[in-house]
């Protein structure tokens, strides 16, 4: 078994309006998987993705790097929206977080070229954000969350607003990017089939209070391609994902 | 543009300006009207020629003192709407006084502030005080109005305060900045032609307005309708100037700046 990157113990996250996001979740995240947390809205899926991310704080429990590093430096997040700066073209939005590093625009040039190679942006690098497509502007946003070279790369449902071509076309190019870059992703979705195609561990959560319900491994080796959807153990684990997720709805949550 | 759209965007308005000096021409001549009760366009521009060595230096001054207040007033309202955008105790202290400042009529401000300040320094004042408020509330709101995922984002990559201030909330900022800019550019002119008429013929100043007054009080009413004039063009070149810069500093991004294809 690999390293533990990054692990979460007894977390509690209480909003200031009373409402109890997390209840005592616990989670190792190890080195090189894809782990995916699924469940319906308002399991904390999120917030629990903001409180690793360091954009928000724990009411109590901690989170450790136990191999070394921080939330500062090791990690690329992408939002559920591309957020990109409408003022500034794909490649300076690229550069972003390299220049709040310090980096001169000229020194950073070659590692943004080479992550926009990577996305298959290449032919857009002076382009504007609104001259891009909804895939197209996702894209940039993940070459953005990679261009520091993170060890872990967040995604909080990036893909929930793109329509299915687009996803799907996007969920082969995050497993790519995946390998290329050996980096750990913890991906957050409400989609079974899309959380079982991308994942090697699942986690499903429940609602209110938001909490770990069931820890699954989806053993089928990578690469994943297409192929991969019509194979018995896709399905099996769908099944698996899908009876979890609903074994942890009561009766009046809603997905 | 095609042609349609030429005639009715610039061939409209010009032919409507043709028909209504050619009117107001006519009337004058046709009705033997004396220049002192009401010149001709002819005759304003005639005046505008022989008077021009006076106009000119006239116009020189207003326009000065004009340009020097409004870009004071730009750089005085964008650097308050910064920080009163940045800090609400700041907004919170100080922002009523900007709106008391705001709503008391500069025509009445500008007579008080002449026992205190010679009559250029009072022109200078009022054209700020006119063209301040509109710069400095709509920089607050454009700082205010920054996305909440970049937001996180410059928190996830630990940005520093200035980073934070100059590559994300000016940027978000500035189509509202611009917009004061247009608004209150304009409005410098007003406020320096205010402070000018209150200053009158007691006042040492030789801008525009004062020109008016003066023609209409020595009954040379050709002349007071070419400073007329003068300052229309100068309120025109003003405001247009605002719209080119603010155009080509959105022109590749905002889409207030975009042509709408279809």
């Amino acid at each position: 078994m690999s390293r533990t990157l990054i692990s979460l113990s007894h977390i509690r996250k209480e909003f200031a309006n009373g409402t109890v996001a997390l209840e005592d979740l616990a989670m190792d995240v190890r080195e090189g998987e894809f782990l995916s947390l699924l469940g319906p809205s308002g399991c904390g899926k999120s917030t629990a993705l903001r409180l690793i991310a360091g954009l928000a704080d724990v009411s109590s429990g901690s989170i450790t790097w136990p191999s070394g590093g921080s939330a500062k430096s090791d990690i690329g997040f992408v939002f559920q929206e591309p957020t990109l700066m409408p003022w500034a073209s794909v490649t300076d939005n690229v550069y972003l977080p390299l220049k709040l590093k310090g980096l001169s625009r000229a020194d950073a040039l070659p590692n943004i070229k080479e992550t926009l190679d990577l996305v298959g942006l290449s032919d857009f690098a002076h382009v504007y954000p609104r001259e891009l497509s909804g895939g197209m502007k996702m894209r940039v946003s993940i070459a953005r969350a990679l261009v520091t070279e993170p060890k872990l790369l967040l995604m909080d449902e990036p893909f929930a607003a793109l329509d299915e071509i687009t996803r799907f076309k996007l969920n082969d190019d995050i497993l790519r990017l995946k390998a290329a870059r050996n980096v750990t992703v913890i991906f957050v979705t409400h989609s079974v089939y899309e959380s079982v195609y991308l994942s090697s561990r699942i986690i499903v959560m429940a609602a209110r209070p938001g909490r770990v319900v069931a820890d699954l491994a989806v053993d089928a080796p990578y690469p994943r391609n297409e192929d991969f959807r019509a194979t018995a153990a896709y399905a099996e684990s769908c099944k698996a994902a899908s009876h979890a997720l609903h074994g942890a709805m009561a009766a009046h949550d809603h997905m | 543009m095609n042609a349609q759209s030429l005639f009715s965007r610039y061939g409209l308005p010009l032919a409507l300006a043709i028909a209504i000096i050619g009117w107001w021409e006519w009337s004058v001549w046709y009705n033997a009207i004396p220049p002192y009760k009401l010149p001709s366009p002819s005759g304003i521009v005639a005046a505008l020629i022989k008077d021009w060595p006076v106009l000119s230096v006239s116009m020189w001054v207003t326009l000065q003192t004009t340009l020097t207040g409004m870009l004071l007033a730009f750089a005085g309202g964008v650097a308050l709407g910064v920080l009163l955008g940045m800090f609400k105790t700041a907004e919170n202290m100080l922002f009523p006084y900007a709106v008391v400042m705001q709503v008391t009529p500069v025509i009445a401000i500008a007579p008080i502030l002449l026992m205190y300040y010679s009559a250029p320094t009072v022109v200078l004042m009022t054209a700020f005080l006119v063209t301040y408020f509109p710069v400095l509330s709509n920089t607050i709101t454009g700082m205010r109005s920054t996305d909440r995922g970049l937001e996180a984002l410059f928190d996830l990559y630990g940005a520093s305060a200035w980073h934070r201030i100059v590559l994300l909330k000016l940027k978000t900022a500035l189509p509202y900045i611009l917009t004061g800019f247009r608004i209150g550019g304009p409005l410098s002119l007003i406020g320096a032609v205010v402070a000018e008429i209150a200053a009158g013929t007691a006042g040492a100043g030789s801008g525009l307005a004062y020109r008016i007054i003066e023609s209409t009080y020595r009954l040379n009413v050709p002349r007071a309708f070419a400073a007329l004039l003068l300052l229309s063009l100068m309120g025109i070149v003003i405001f247009y100037a605002i719209v080119f810069v603010s155009h080509m500093m959105l022109k590749d991004w905002h889409e207030s700046a975009m042509k709408k294809e279809r």
